[in-house]
């Protein structure tokens, strides 16, 4: 199929003639072009980062003001509120929205969606992804999927409530909370349609990988974001699978009167005939894709900061190699660590042990990516765009969150730490906030490829610092929350008076964090208008290395309007200089992977 | 209502800052760079905004740790907590010393090579050298974390039978615990939910001998010093048993039954002479004032912590750690299982 897609673009830019005629249907909606299915990712993962983020900014008011009467609760949530004043069931209900929207919807797919479809192909000079058909069937599942989650927030009982982990038997039964009923239903569809579309866009990105680099680029010549991506793209078709059948086996339970998960339970006043099963088992299925799924999240982040900072610091990224063997690791070593979700589920303790070793292991590859960026910071020439500022921001919270995992990778440790608010601080600083700040960083960077105009820096400037600061200000609060031993998914903590001097620090994250949120309508803003009024971009304006700097400005089906470019070196060398110390191509700190060996260019790398 | 206000002025406040922004484009001199690509003024700036911003996250740091370090839990209640705690500090000044460090050499090195046009940056791709040192070091760091982790997981987590420890089912429901003593023979009783019935509630099988002895009751006393093993049962969905001050946790599983041990050391009056707490309840109790609640007294409890259904916000269970005389006492007065049974 690959080749009947590809082969056309191949010929009809030979005769420069015009591409068929394309409708408005094939153009924007059903298209096959991988650059329009990036933007269609990335503009369907914002719109469901809007409603994710609106939704944590509505429970933490909750949290911060408890049992409070608010009209906005009124207006948003209506009978959820009676008199204003937000229910528990749907506290847990936008808990589990907001977690499954911005793990899934936004990151997985709005992040690696975007760039992978964007990406790929352009950086290692292909015309288009290996099949263009199924590329646009991921994205309408992904569509599809959107559609029905959101659907589900309307039904009578409410949406699922039971954590985006849905651990059964809480999501398996109506009788235990409302949203277990058609709300789960339809979480486990929409679900499913996601995982289908993630499977679809994974194989197309790595067979794509594989097969269609051109002439030249080898993969030690790759850049680093495609590294990413590739290792991110097998991770995803690995463990998604098995989420897909836990949810599967889920979906028997509920309906079928099968116990895979269920067994000895005692609801509503009788005995349920379920016997023989194991919620255990349901947490080994979901966190062998759970825990890949966190490292699908922020491989593309990093691999998107690789290629940013090195191109703002006008520098080679540091210890490339390096940092190939390092994804390569994490990739391999994030499949054997989820069992650091469950040290105290009831597993043999034995299991943690073996978990705590793994989970320690993987520690040492992070480690090595953060100090490779810091090293390619330094005697750079730093310029400072937006989205390079994102990129020093992703590695200082990679920092400040990867840290705290060490103590939650420590069974001991995690004992008591567990399912707190240090975890909730924890895994929003490492995942949550880098992988927005690689998102970001990427929208700022590859703007001018996707829309053709530049988004305005300054507007970016605002938008970074307020993100940087309100980030910190929500998140390094919350660890202590957690070291005072308060539980996460609680809709209040008045039931404890022991933590009624919590109450400061609830008002202080959730300040901070409303004011996170609307500084995001400044990038919001910045984005679509850019669009229209954004100032035309030239064709490299960060002055980088990467083949799809030498595409035009003007989109074209192919990408190349000539032949594919050949490569001729890695994609980092930035400020090289002959033995004479003068730039390789004077007067320009930058070569291009598709310029030939210079005479007396000395081969330093490959 | 004042809260409102609050948040409505905050909003108010960022759109104004948005708005100015844009007014402030509007009125830059047409013959301003509009390329939109960071310039040497840009580079300048936004360098040494990175360097105020490392001095933003070092004094939130420190405010952090400074103010909120009294929230946090005091010491242990446990014997095993005393080691937890522990690991725990060696744990965080280890992360903070490498968060200081690097965070300090990111925001430094972001502001000290800010961009300036024609300066060169060095061509510097690889050190082996460099690389193999911070590999080896947290290798090293790590592999001592690892040890000392994995010496105290297995020492917490495996029960030492010859102690004789006491035995307690806590049973868990939507949403509410129940504390079941083994009794004379410290043996439970079989119980499946198959043979909840009446005031049966947590279907013991009244067939069993074991049984008769047991006591079910609603709050949970333990002798201090005793090793105490829990015996972890759920009716409905999954639970878990979190005894914050204990350093204590273990989940709930319906269709199985999950244990832990502990050993409480402080017992509850103790505890609330401890300094910590006595500062900590002050506080608490300025604050219940201002608002018109009754004053606060510590106890100890055990909450719920996994997420199970609407009021899991609110399952709780009080735990009181005194004497070995006064346990025996209260527990003397407790009905035994075979004699509520027959009462019926
Ligand atoms: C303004 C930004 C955000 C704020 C203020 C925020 C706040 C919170 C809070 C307070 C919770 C815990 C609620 C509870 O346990 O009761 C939570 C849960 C969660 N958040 Fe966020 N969050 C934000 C952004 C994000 C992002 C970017 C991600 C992406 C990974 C994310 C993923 C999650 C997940 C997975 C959960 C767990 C949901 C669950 O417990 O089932 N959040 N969020
Ligand atoms: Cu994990
Ligand atoms: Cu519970």
């Amino acid at each position: 199929m690959s080749a009947v897609v590809n082969a056309p673009a191949h010929d009809h830019h030979e005769d420069h003639g015009h591409h068929h005629k394309q409708t408005f249907i094939s153009k924007y909606i059903f298209s096959f072009d991988h650059k329009m299915v990036a933007k269609q990712f990335l503009i369907t993962g914002l719109l469901m980062g809007i409603v994710g983020i609106g939704m944590s900014i509505l429970f933490r008011i909750q949290l911060a003001w408890p049992e409070q009467s608010f009209a906005i609760f009124e207006a948003l949530l209506g009978k959820w509120a009676p008199d204003g004043v937000m229910t528990p069931n749907i506290y847990l209900a936008l808990v589990t929205i907001h977690g499954t929207i911005m793990v899934f919807f936004v990151l997985t797919a709005g992040l690696s969606g975007t760039f992978s479809n964007l990406l790929i192909p352009l950086q290692i000079g292909a015309r288009d992804m290996a099949s263009g058909f199924m590329n646009m069937l991921s994205y309408w599942l992904f569509f599809l999927a959107c559609v029905i989650m959101l659907c589900s927030l309307f039904v009578e009982a409410g949406p699922a409530s039971s954590g985006w982990t849905i651990y059964p038997p809480l999501s398996a039964l109506p009788q235990a909370i409302g949203g277990s009923g058609m709300g789960m239903t339809l979480w486990l569809v929409s679900m499913a349609l996601f995982i289908a579309s993630q499977l679809l866009g994974g194989i197309n990105y790595i067979v794509t990988v594989i097969n269609l680099r051109t002439k030249g680029m080898s993969m030690t010549r790759l850049p680093l974001t495609i590294w990413a991506f590739f290792v991110t793209a097998i991770l995803g078709l690995v463990s998604f699978p098995v989420l897909l059948s836990a949810a599967l086996l889920l979906i028997m339970d509920r309906s079928f009167g099968t116990s895979f998960f269920l067994s000895d339970i005692f609801l509503d006043g009788e005995v349920l005939s379920h016997h023989g099963g194991s919620p255990v088992l349901f947490e080994h299925l979901f966190w062998f894709l759970g825990h890949p799924e966190v490292y699908i999240v922020i491989l593309p982040a990093l691999g998107i900061t690789s290629e940013v900072v090195a191109t703002n610091s006008r520098k080679p990224i540091f210890g490339y190699r390096a940092m190939i063997a390092s994804i390569l690791a994490i990739g391999f070593l994030s499949t054997i660590v989820w069992g650091h979700h469950m040290f105290v589920s009831g597993m043999n303790p034995f299991l943690g042990s073996v978990f705590t070793f793994t989970t320690l292991l993987i520690a040492i590859p992070s480690a090595v990516k953060a100090f490779n960026y810091i090293t390619t910071l330094w005697k750079g020439n730093l310029q400072m765009n937006p989205g390079m500022l994102f990129s020093i921001g992703l590695v200082s919270t990679f920092i400040t969150g990867g840290l705290t995992g060490i103590i939650l990778g420590d069974s001991t440790l995690d004992i008591n730490v567990h399912d707190t608010y240090f975890v909730v601080a924890h895994f929003h600083l490492v995942m949550g906030i880098s992988a927005l700040y690689g998102l970001f960083a990427g929208v700022y960077h590859w703007y001018p490829k996707m829309f053709g105009r530049m988004m305005n820096k300054n507007l970016g400037y605002i938008h970074f610092w307020v993100t940087a600061v309100g980030a910190y200000g929500v998140f390094f609060p919350m660890h202590f929350l957690g070291m005072a031993g308060l539980p996460r998914r609680y809709y209040t903590n008045t039931a404890f008076p022991y933590f009624d001097d919590l109450a400061d620090i609830n008002v202080i994250v959730t300040v901070c964090a409303i004011i996170t949120a609307l500084v995001q309508l400044v990038f919001i803003y910045n984005f679509f208008a850019s669009m229209f009024y954004g100032k035309k971009a030239t064709m490299n304006p960060w002055k980088s290395n990467t083949l799809e700097w030498t595409t035009p400005v003007e989109h074209i089906h192919g990408n190349w309007p000539g032949e594919l470019p050949v490569v001729y070196r890695w994609a980092y060398d930035y400020s090289k200089t002959n033995s004479d110390g003068e730039y390789v191509i004077t007067g320009q700190d930058y070569v291009p992977q598709n310029i030939p060996m210079q005479e007396n260019e000395e081969d330093l790398h490959h | 209502m004042t809260v409102f206000l609050v948040i409505i002025v905050l909003a108010l406040l960022a759109v104004t800052g948005w708005q100015i922004s844009k007014i402030f484009e509007l009125s830059k001199s047409p013959d301003a760079d509009t390329s939109q690509v960071a310039n040497n003024k840009d580079n300048e700036n936004q360098g040494k905004l990175m360097m105020g911003f490392a001095v933003f996250l070092y004094l939130l740091m420190f405010y952090c740790f400074w103010t909120f370090t009294n929230v946090t839990l005091p010491d242990a209640a446990s014997e095993h907590g005393g080691k937890y705690d522990n690991l725990m500090l060696i744990s965080m000044l280890l992360i903070m010393f490498v968060q200081i460090v690097t965070q300090a050499l990111l925001h430094y090195f972001a502001y000290k090579y800010r961009g300036e046009a024609g300066k060169k940056a060095l061509f510097y791709a690889d050190n082996d050298k460099l690389e193999f040192i911070w590999t080896i070091i947290p290798v090293i760091t790590l592999a001592g974390l690892i040890i000392y982790g994995l010496f105290t997981w297995t020492d917490i987590m495996s029960v030492n039978e010859d102690e004789d420890p006491l035995v307690v089912e806590l049973y868990a429901q939507q949403f509410s615990w129940t504390a079941r003593y083994a009794g004379e023979d410290n043996t439970l009783g079989e119980a499946n939910v198959r043979f909840i019935e009446g005031t049966n509630t947590l279907g013991v099988d009244k067939e069993d001998s074991y049984a008769q002895d047991d006591k079910v009751v609603r709050e949970l006393h333990l002798p201090v010093n005793r090793p105490v093993l829990f015996k972890l049962r759920s009716q409905d969905v999954l639970h878990s048993a979190y005894f914050p001050h204990f350093r204590a946790q273990m989940n709930v599983v319906p269709g199985m039954i999950t244990q832990f041990g502990f050993t409480p050391t402080v017992t509850t009056e103790e505890m609330r002479n401890n300094g910590d707490i006595v500062d900590k309840v002050e506080r608490i109790n300025d604050i219940r004032r201002e608002n018109g609640d009754d004053s606060y007294e510590f106890d100890y409890f055990l909450l719920c912590n996994k997420i199970c259904g609407q009021a899991h916000y609110n399952m709780q269970m009080k735990v009181i750690v005194e004497s070995e005389a006064d346990y025996e006492a209260w527990l003397a007065e407790q009905a035994t299982f075979g004699e509520s049974m027959s009462e019926e």
